[in-house]
């Protein structure tokens, strides 16, 4: 279990994996051509047998989600990805996209003709412009090789593929605001039901997947259930990218089976920063609650992580050693927050406004142990309360940093300021704690 | 909904679910959103987003509760506005369940962090949701400490709408109005975040027709209305129930005053009719009321051509002495309610000897009232709810009955129903109706109209004023319903010409839809009115009136303009009498000029074009001035022919 296992990322080191001659070279696209041999429903079953979940975050099984799409119902189905990669600390669809566009849309013609979508999109931030350029490129070429447009290999299935680019918001990553978003219009969460399965873009019946888990698929088909269930543990099965970043030596992504621990990772990626220890770590970007050292062999899985008290999320660990003040990564990540709310609904949009001052306040030193009860209270009326996920995520790291951290806030209060020292915790620093 | 109309229209039954709230059980409808079901227990829900006439939103927040479904509860707390009963479902609100009520505070108090301390100065104080709400959900006192967002405020989104952003709570009811139900998307929420605001792109304001409608949503101070911005508190006014008095469409309407003026006209609550809509117009133009130019006291014309203020007993005596034994004529106008068209009616009938009398004062022909006597005008809003196609015939509903355009439109957002209409050009209202426009030059309707096909009995088919324009096209159009089955409709432009119909203020009709050439219809009439008997030819139509060489003609709310551009100077050569609410074209050549009453000062009805009858009483209590009717007795009796009509109460009793 503490072996890497390099599918995703396999040939990134080849200087032209993300063209169409190197992926093809390396086995690429063949995926595809026994998909499509195969009956539709065939390959729904196999990828549910396979026991894919999604890697966006919420892990849903992806073979489930494609066979709620009501089939031989006379309307046009949708097939959509999700590379609006906005997660704070995650950053394993952008990397993916640049070195190997071709396996997501691999994944992608395999996908629609699952569902029986004629038509998909890819949905990708606006700001990556150099990731926008490589896909864009990588569809060109699919489409000159016949790949994409009109009888698909000959197998007689149609697939257009458009890249639609975001203008830059954190809630279109939420699959009914990035559809309103791809229909043009703010993208706000919307009401549900009607499920996107049943109603979602243009109403009409559509799956929404994660750049990742769509991009695994052609190594299942290629490899069978077999292969990937070895992998990963009894819930959580195959391989996923694991994104560490921040105070270790090694920052990167690392493919591993699920159910790794961050202490095995740690040890792939040469540990935590020369001369420091980890002080807490996020599993799953930052809107999960965070862990401490304490935490180090917990099974890096669903379940695993579920059971220790947080979310596996998007597998981005984001390391933290003790030069860094808690109160202050906690603000940070709650003006993320506050920045990005959508607005729709009142616990996120007023709730973020409020916390970001409560917090700015305590960072500074300022107020009493009653303001810590304060901002929990405040974080019970966020959590749970609101339209969408957004403040479920802006309310966790503050719960938990109050959980496993309380005295370092009351020692912001006790010494009127922060007493950490923030240049000590830069990367580019030598300096150790003060 | 009676027994009758279920078993009649065959409608399926409707399925009842059962479901328990805070230990209560109730039956209702499937269908029925958690916080419908609450309140019929009497149970109030506190809200923002949710409006029953709006699309669920689930946007605020303010409304959750603790649901369970067959034993498995909700992990949190669910917006009641947003969620369907079903049966087994076991509801805890505020009242029966501790974290339900602590969401709901904790939304209330957040709602409150960036909201301004504007109520002193606010117009929705004492009329307040989020006052109201805060009192019974909100903290005492705000642990907020930080600073509120705020914004430059007022921004005019419209010459009659104001914004003012900070007080905003982005429930989103004005958006959503404007888009679901006016379908004029004139405003949207802008930018993100806290900084989330009402905005219109700034090239093109509220343009709406509608866009009133949202002042009157708004649950707080943000969306206001310029003609009543600062100007009073709630608990000063003296609301009383009223009609619309501006188009046919019939709209319930709230009037507000003080002190004698009016200051704010509200739609009123007639989910058979409009709703809870009403239109600019209605909303907003009631200021005639107070207007510079208004008739305080009759005037007489004198020699050398002034109108001069006089006494009433002077006035009514040269009135009457240019009316009695005169030829005359009546116009009667638009404007007045059935009461008063009956004054009219009776007046020329009994006071003058005479049929000729018209209500019309547009295009107009004799085979409309033929038309209009005899044609079956059945259709009602709740047909249109029900159509299958609307058939719109040289009618505007956007412009000419803007609440007919809601309903019509209500149906097209929600099911795509057909919309055809017959007219020179795709008008803005037909294109929000996404209807076909068989495009017809003035005059060439009658080719359009037997073009028509596919009507069915649940078609409903519109006509409007102008196609008495086109000789011959009211005649096919009744052929086209003897057809089909199709249900008509006749929607003038005016709100008193359906009620003038029926109180027989036309050449050839008498009160109660019966014809001057029936001859028992005149005996029983001149019965009821104590009249030996009543004059048996077929009277003039407007122009005939106003080309002909009549003396004497009394005119009611006419602008000459609307009939002839020569209308003004024929009419100058006679002798008019003019009962008036303010100085007008007629005015101007009048004899003798008799002010009257506008609408908020007298009680009365109008009848819609439905032949819907809505009653109102004068929400201007003690006004100087007096209803028409009233006027038009002390003339009778001044000529010696008196019609004993002193009260608008004895008009209508005698009438019904």
């Amino acid at each position: 279990m503490s072996k890497l296992t390099p599918v995703l990322s396999a040939n990134w080191d080849e200087a032209d994996s993300f063209t169409i001659t190197g992926y093809k070279r390396n086995g690429g696209y063949t995926a595809v051509a026994k998909a499509l041999a195969m009956p539709a429903d065939e390959v729904i079953q196999l990828i549910k047998d396979s026991g894919l979940r999604g890697r966006g975050g919420a892990g849903f099984p992806t073979g489930n989600k494609w066979g709620f799409i009501p089939q031989g119902d006379n309307k046009e189905h949708y097939f959509v990805v999700n590379a609006d990669e906005s997660e704070p600390g995650t950053c394993k669809d952008t990397p993916l996209m640049m070195a190997n566009p071709h396996v997501l849309i691999e994944g992608i013609i395999i996908g629609s003709y699952a569902i029986r979508a004629n038509y998909a999109f890819i949905y990708i931030r606006g700001e990556v412009a150099h990731v926008v350029r490589r896909v864009q490129q990588a569809i060109e070429d699919a489409y000159a090789t016949g790949l994409l447009g009109k009888n698909i290999l000959g197998k007689g299935f149609d697939l257009e593929l458009v890249l639609h680019v975001g203008a830059g918001a954190y809630i279109c990553g939420e699959e009914t605001a990035l559809l309103d978003s791809l229909e043009g219009f703010r993208g706000q969460p919307r009401l549900r039901p009607p499920f996107p399965a049943i109603a979602g873009l243009y109403a009409k019946p559509t799956v929404v997947n994660n750049v990742e888990s769509v991009a695994s698929v052609p190594a299942i088909v290629n490899n069978g259930v077999p292969w990937f269930t070895a992998m990963g543990t009894e819930k959580s099965k195959g391989f996923t990218l694991y994104s560490l970043s921040g105070h270790v030596n090694n920052p990167g992504q690392f493919e591993a089976p699920l159910g790794i621990t961050l202490r095995q990772l740690l040890d792939i990626a040469g540990g935590v920063r020369n001369g420091h220890k980890l002080k807490f770590w996020t599993p799953g970007g930052s809107s999960t609650p965070i862990f401490t050292d304490a935490h180090l062999d917990v099974p890096l899985d669903y379940e695993g992580v579920a059971a220790a008290g947080s979310m596996l999320g998007t597998k981005a660990l984001q390391i933290f050693d003790e030069t860094t003040c808690i109160v202050r990564a906690v603000l940070r990540w709650t003006e993320f927050y506050k920045h990005e709310s959508c607005g729709k609904c009142t616990p996120c949009r007023e709730g973020t406004w409020w916390l970001v001052q409560v917090l700015k306040d305590l960072e500074a030193g300022k107020g009493t142990e009653a303001d810590l009860d304060k901002l929990l209270d405040l974080c019970d009326n966020i959590m749970g309360r609101s339209f969408c996920a957004l403040a479920d995520g802006a309310a966790s790291p503050i719960i938990s940093s109050l959980k496993y951290f309380r005295q370092e806030y009351l020692d912001h209060l006790a010494a009127g300021q922060c007493p950490f020292d923030p240049m000590a915790a830069t990367l580019f620093s030598p300096v150790g704690a003060k | 909904m009676s027994i009758q109309e279920l078993s009649t229209d065959q409608e399926k039954a409707v399925e009842m679910i059962t479901c328990v709230i805070d230990g209560f059980e109730i039956t209702v409808p499937k269908g029925t959103l958690v916080i419908r079901a609450a309140e019929k227990l009497g149970i109030q829900i506190p809200r923002f987003c949710d409006h029953p006439l709006l699309e669920p939103a689930g946007a605020c927040r303010q409304c959750l509760v603790d649901i369970e479904i067959n034993g498995r509860a909700f992990p949190k707390p669910q917006a009641s506005c947003t969620i369907p009963v079903e049966n087994g479902m076991i509801v805890k609100t505020q009242l029966t369940s501790a974290v339900a009520d602590k969401a709901q505070k904790g939304v209330m108090e957040l709602l409150l962090i960036n909201h301004p301390l504007d109520c002193p100065v606010c117009d929705k104080g004492g009329e307040c949701p989020l006052q109201n709400q805060a009192m019974s959900t909100g903290r005492s006192e705000s642990r907020f400490e930080g600073i509120k967002r705020t914004f430059e405020k007022p921004v005019a989104i419209s010459s009659q709408v104001l914004l003012d952003r900070e007080r905003c709570v982005l429930c989103a009811r004005c958006t959503r109005f404007s888009e679901q139900i006016a379908g004029d998307p004139f405003i949207t929420l802008n930018e993100r975040g806290a900084l989330q605001q009402v905005g219109i792109y700034e090239d093109e304001p509220f343009d709406s027709y509608y866009s009133g409608n949202t002042v009157q949503i708004c649950p707080v101070g943000a969306l206001t209305g310029t003609s009543y911005r600062f100007r009073a508190r709630p608990f000063d006014l003296v609301s009383t129930n009223s009609a619309c008095e501006h188009c046919a469409s019939g709209c319930d309407m709230r009037t507000d005053v003080r002190r004698g003026k009016t200051l704010r006209r509200l739609a009123g609550d007639d989910a058979d009719v409009n709703e809870e809509w009403n239109c600019d117009k209605g909303r907003w133009a009631f200021k005639y009321e107070v207007a510079k130019n208004r008739l305080t006291a009759p005037m007489i014309r004198d020699s050398s051509g002034q109108l001069q203020e006089v006494s009433w007993p002077e006035a009514l005596a040269a009135a009457a002495a240019g009316l009695r034994d005169a030829k005359a004529g009546v116009l009667v106008g638009g404007r007045a309610t059935i009461e008063d068209a009956y004054g009219y009616s009776k007046f020329a009938r009994v006071a003058l000897g005479t049929n000729n009398i018209d209500f019309r004062s547009r295009v107009h022909s004799d085979e409309e009232l033929d038309f209009l006597a005899s044609a079956p005008l059945t259709a009602t809003y709740k047909d249109i709810d029900k159509a299958d196609h609307v058939v719109l015939i040289n009618f505007e509903p956007e412009d000419e009955s803007p609440i007919v355009f809601l309903r019509i439109y209500k149906q097209t957002h929600k099911r795509s129903i057909k919309v055809t209409t017959i007219a020179p050009f795709a008008s803005r209202g037909s294109e929000k109706l996404k209807a076909t426009v068989i495009k017809t030059a003035a005059g060439n309707e009658i080719s359009a109209i037997s073009s028509l096909n596919g009507l069915t009995k649940k078609t409903v088919v519109l006509v409007g004023e102008r196609l008495s324009e086109t000789p011959g096209a009211l005649s096919s159009v009744l052929q086209l319903i003897n057809q089909s089955g199709a249900k008509l409709g006749w929607v003038p432009r005016r709100a008193g010409e359906r009620g003038a119909i029926a109180a027989g203020a036309a050449g050839n009709l008498l009160p109660g839809n019966r014809l001057v050439s029936d001859s028992a219809a005149r005996v029983d009439i001149a019965t009821v009115w104590s009249s030996s008997s009543l004059p048996t030819d077929i009277g003039m139509n407007t122009s005939e009136i106003i080309n002909s060489d009549l003396q004497a003609v009394l005119i009611g709310a006419v602008d000459p303009m609307d009939i002839a551009p020569d209308a003004k100077i024929k009419l100058s050569k006679k002798f008019i009498v003019s009962l008036e609410i303010r100085h007008s074209d007629i005015t101007d050549i009048a004899s003798v000029v008799l002010p009257v009453a506008a609408v908020v000062e007298k009680s009365g009805s109008f009848m819609d074009w439905q032949g819907n009858v809505r009653k109102f009483e004068a929400a201007v209590a003690q006004s100087l001035n007096r209803s028409d009717v009233r006027i038009l007795s002390m003339l009778a009796d001044e000529i010696g022919k008196p019609i004993n009509l002193a009260t608008v109460k004895a008009a209508r009793a005698e009438f019904d």
